[in-house]
């Protein structure tokens, strides 16, 4: 079952042999209508230099001949190894798992012998317990039962399914799926898929929606089931035409899905400004999207659902767009969950340039890995090797107060006056200015001419409020605790 | 290759791990840039004079910005060009036949009093160039207030200077027949260097609006006010729509509006703010062109307007994405009725 190396695709013909050896071949621009509606958009955003490359044909990267799997992909408890050093896994076996209710469990993304277990360097910094697994290359799966007919149309059966096959949400977020839907039973009244896919360089939504438009779809109907709500809203951007038509052309309406068109801006992706842009709602500060009747869940979390479902199988791959100047261009990649960077990058025909960061996810929020022998993670959506060309970092920035932060900003914020605040450490303006409802999208940076670290000020000022509270629930804590002992 | 990646150093920075590639520099020199056509037609009309004076303008700005820095150990400026932008725009506010040394004690106010005693870009609360303007009209009166004829005039003029269009408007007279709108569109009228032709001003505004280096909220505040209200209260003597359209095309008008009001340090960053702001100006324009003692009243418009642009933009707090104004009010009364329960 194992789907072999002649897997592509291009943007205008689609090709790709399933483990049936079928051939389906589909030439798309030519085909169907064009489906042209209004675009739906939110207020302020950017738009930054899109770098995006859906033609490029997607290409397997070759599994590692170890990959390492952190015990940590999601946000929650981390899960516990349920295998020893020695013991003989499949591909897609459940290898980690934390029983308590915030958590997602780990699998294996290939089949052999676990080697190690030991805490290796993980992609977001730092080392995290890791189980490292010694490719046998024979790819033996381990499947989970696939759901039956009426199972497809229990919402607690596809909850259920969707955390054993360790689903988070794979925008980046990496917030467990199951934990998500579950919470928003009943209060949701619309949800919403996402498919902005706004991020620049990033092509792996795209290319699931061309790819897999069936299943896709199939896979948006299943979260709608289990959200228990008759009409899912799928918003793309319309930079994805093709993938607009073609979708169209499978009569969404069959599953209950209506496709939003949106208008090509960041941060459009944004779970706030879905919400605005689909439904005209706006989530309340420090709230959820579930607030105001909402859910939002990305294309690649769908196809996951779908693939656990109707397939069995567990959260393992992804396609994973790898870019930036120091690689000869840009690869999009059908990778294994534990890949380390040093393998994708020998896979990518290595460097032109010597890289100087190493960027997780979209360059817009991504945030820096610390080392090659980091692996990819079921959230990693893009790893961009950038070198100085893409830096545009000045000494001694100097703010010009042209104001140009606040036109772009999608929260409505004053960034200038907020980082003004910030450099005196005034927290009671900082609050007053509302500097927890910014989501650092980096809207206002990427705009700053002046090259003000805006963003960075805002998250360490977010970091200090959050220590700041803690510390003084603790006090109070404390104070209640002695005030008893006194009793 | 294993071995060598080893030794690669990593960079950590939180995002956005990319920027646009619009920095300080670029805006300077777009608006330097979009000076240019105003600057070409005081040549045309005027000869080398007026670029000579821009050029030495430039260069002692450039120079007390280079020195200051210099003498107080602090990092240079001079590469973001705003130096460049505040002398080019000092001499655009100068006669075309200002002596040589006048724009260099402008700059001296202009770049050392006002910008960087202040702490350099950004931090001033007066614009530059209009500030060290307002100086040279109190130090040196008799040389601001003599305009020289320009090349298509001589002939119809007899000697060496003559009045402004906006100088005959502020007494009360007729305008004579070569002061027609199409003169003042092309710029074939005495005044300073920048402000003789406002389709050239125009041009250069069409393209900060293009390059997106200014939003049309301030200008178009400006202007607009100063049309409805020259409109309304008109002028003896002017048709009213003759008198607005007199008003808008004359003086420093279209290179305030456009050019001066519009700089980033002192003018408001809040977008109802930006619109106060045009307004005010317009209005204070207004008022002193009509009452003051100045047939001009532009740069003491946009001078008292910066004045205010701090209290203006914490008067323009934005609404909080998420929070309707049902939600305000609801707020409120729950306030309210938590204060009466305390009574």
């Amino acid at each position: 079952m194992s789907i072999k190396n002649d897997f592509f695709y291009t943007k205008n013909y689609r090709q790709y042999v399933t483990g049936c050896d079928t051939i389906l071949r589909c030439k798309i621009t030519a085909n169907f209508e064009e489906v042209k509606l209004m675009s739906h958009t939110f207020k302020g955003g950017v738009h930054p230099n899109y770098m995006k490359a859906p033609e490029v044909p997607v290409t397997v990267i070759a599994p590692p001949s170890q990959v390492v799997i952190p015990m940590i992909q999601h946000i929650g408890a981390p899960c516990q190894p349920l295998v020893k050093v020695g013991d003989y896994v499949k591909m897609y076996q459940k290898i980690g798992e934390n029983p308590v209710p915030v958590s997602a469990p780990v699998h294996s993304s290939v089949s052999g012998k676990v080697i190690a277990i030991e805490p290796r360097p993980h992609p977001l910094g730092d080392m995290i317990m890791s189980v490292v697994i010694e490719n046998d290359f024979q790819d033996t799966p381990e499947l989970m039962p696939p759901l039956t007919e009426e199972q497809l149309k229990d919402p607690e059966a596809i909850l259920e399914r969707i955390r054993e096959a360790g689903v988070v949400g794979m925008g980046g977020a990496m917030f467990p799926t199951a934990v998500k839907i579950r919470g928003g039973i009943g209060k949701v009244d619309k949800l919403i898929i996402n498919g902005a896919e706004c991020e620049p360089y990033l092509n792996g939504d795209h290319l699931t929606m061309l790819n897999f438009p069936t299943q896709l779809l199939k896979g948006i109907e299943l979260v709608r089931i289990a959200n228990c709500v008759e009409k899912a809203y799928y918003g793309i951007e319309v930079n994805k035409q093709d993938a607009i038509n073609l979708l169209s052309s499978l009569n969404p309406a069959q599953y209950g899905i209506e496709i939003v068109p949106e208008e090509v801006k960041y941060p459009q992706g944004g779970e706030k400004m879905q919400v605005k842009a689909v439904t005209g709602r706006e989530v309340k500060p420090g709230g959820l999207p579930s607030g105001v009747g909402c859910n939002v869940v990305s294309t690649r979390t769908c196809y996951a659902i779908y693939q656990a479902c109707y397939e069995g199988k567990s959260v393992i791959e992804r396609i994973v767009t790898y870019g930036g100047s120091a690689l000869k261009a840009p690869v999009n990649g059908l990778t294994r969950v534990g890949t380390p960077f040093k393998h994708i990058a020998e896979q990518c025909g290595g460097f032109v340039k010597t890289p100087r960061k190493i960027v997780l996810g979209g360059p817009m929020m991504g945030i820096c890995a610390t080392s090659f022998d980091a692996p990819t993670v079921k959230g990693t959506a893009g790893v961009l090797f950038f070198t100085e060309e893409e830096d545009r970092h000045v000494e001694n920035p100097t703010c010009i107060r042209c104001g140009k932060c606040i036109t772009v900003c999608p929260m409505n914020l004053e960034p200038v006056f907020m980082y003004m605040y910030y450099s005196k450490g005034d927290y009671e303006n900082m609050e007053k200015y509302h500097v927890m409802d910014c989501f650092e999208c980096g809207s206002c940076s990427f705009n700053c001419p002046a090259r003000m670290p805006l963003t960075h000020a805002f998250k360490t000022a977010k970091i200090m409020f959050q220590v700041k509270s803690a510390k003084e629930k603790a006090k109070a804590e404390a104070e209640a605790a002695a005030k008893e002992a006194k009793k | 290759m294993s071995e060598n990646k080893e030794r690669i150093v990593l960079d950590v920075a939180y995002q956005p791990q990319v920027r646009t590639g619009t920095d300080t520099k670029r805006i300077m020199l777009n608006v330097i840039l979009a000076l240019m056509p105003a600057l070409a037609v005081a040549v045309w009309q005027y000869g080398i004079y007026p670029l000579v004076l821009a050029l030495i303008s430039v260069a002692s700005a450039v120079f007390f910005e280079w020195g200051y820095r210099k003498l107080m150990k602090k990092t240079s400026t001079i590469g973001d060009l705003s130096a460049c932008l505040t002398g080019l725009l000092l001499a655009l506010v100068l006669p075309t036949n200002a002596p040589w040394w006048l724009p260099i004690i402008g700059n001296f106010f202009a770049i050392v009093v006002v910008k960087q005693l202040y702490g350099g870009i950004g931090k001033n609360f007066l614009n530059p160039a209009l500030a060290g303007r307002a100086f040279l009209l109190a130090s040196y009166a008799a040389i601001m207030g003599r305009y020289a004829v320009p090349k298509a005039l001589a002939a119809a003029v007899d000697g060496v200077t003559m009045a402004t269009p906006l100088s005959y408007m502020y007494s009360g007279a007729a305008m004579p027949g070569y002061m027609g709108f199409k003169s003042l569109l092309l710029g074939t009228i005495p005044g300073c260097i920048g402000e003789l032709s406002t389709l050239a001003l125009l041009i250069g505004g069409v393209y900060l609006l293009a390059t997106k280096v200014i939003s049309w909220r301030i200008p178009g505040a400006y202007l607009g006010t100063v049309a409805v209200l020259c409109l309304i209260f008109g002028h003896e003597g002017y048709g009213n729509g003759e008198w607005m359209l007199y008003n808008l095309m004359s003086g420093g008008l279209m290179l305030g509006a456009i050019f001066m009001a519009t700089d980033y340090a002192t003018s408001p960053v809040t977008l109802n703010g930006q619109l106060l702001y045009g307004v005010g100006c317009g209005a204070l324009t207004v008022l002193i062109r009509y009452f003051g003692g100045f047939p001009e009243g532009v740069t003491y418009a946009i001078l008292i307007m910066n004045l205010c642009t701090w209290a203006i933009d914490k008067g323009f707090h934005r609404h909080q994405f998420g929070v309707s104004k049902e939600d305000i009010a609801a707020e409120k009364a729950a306030k309210k009725a938590a204060k009466e329960a305390a009574k």
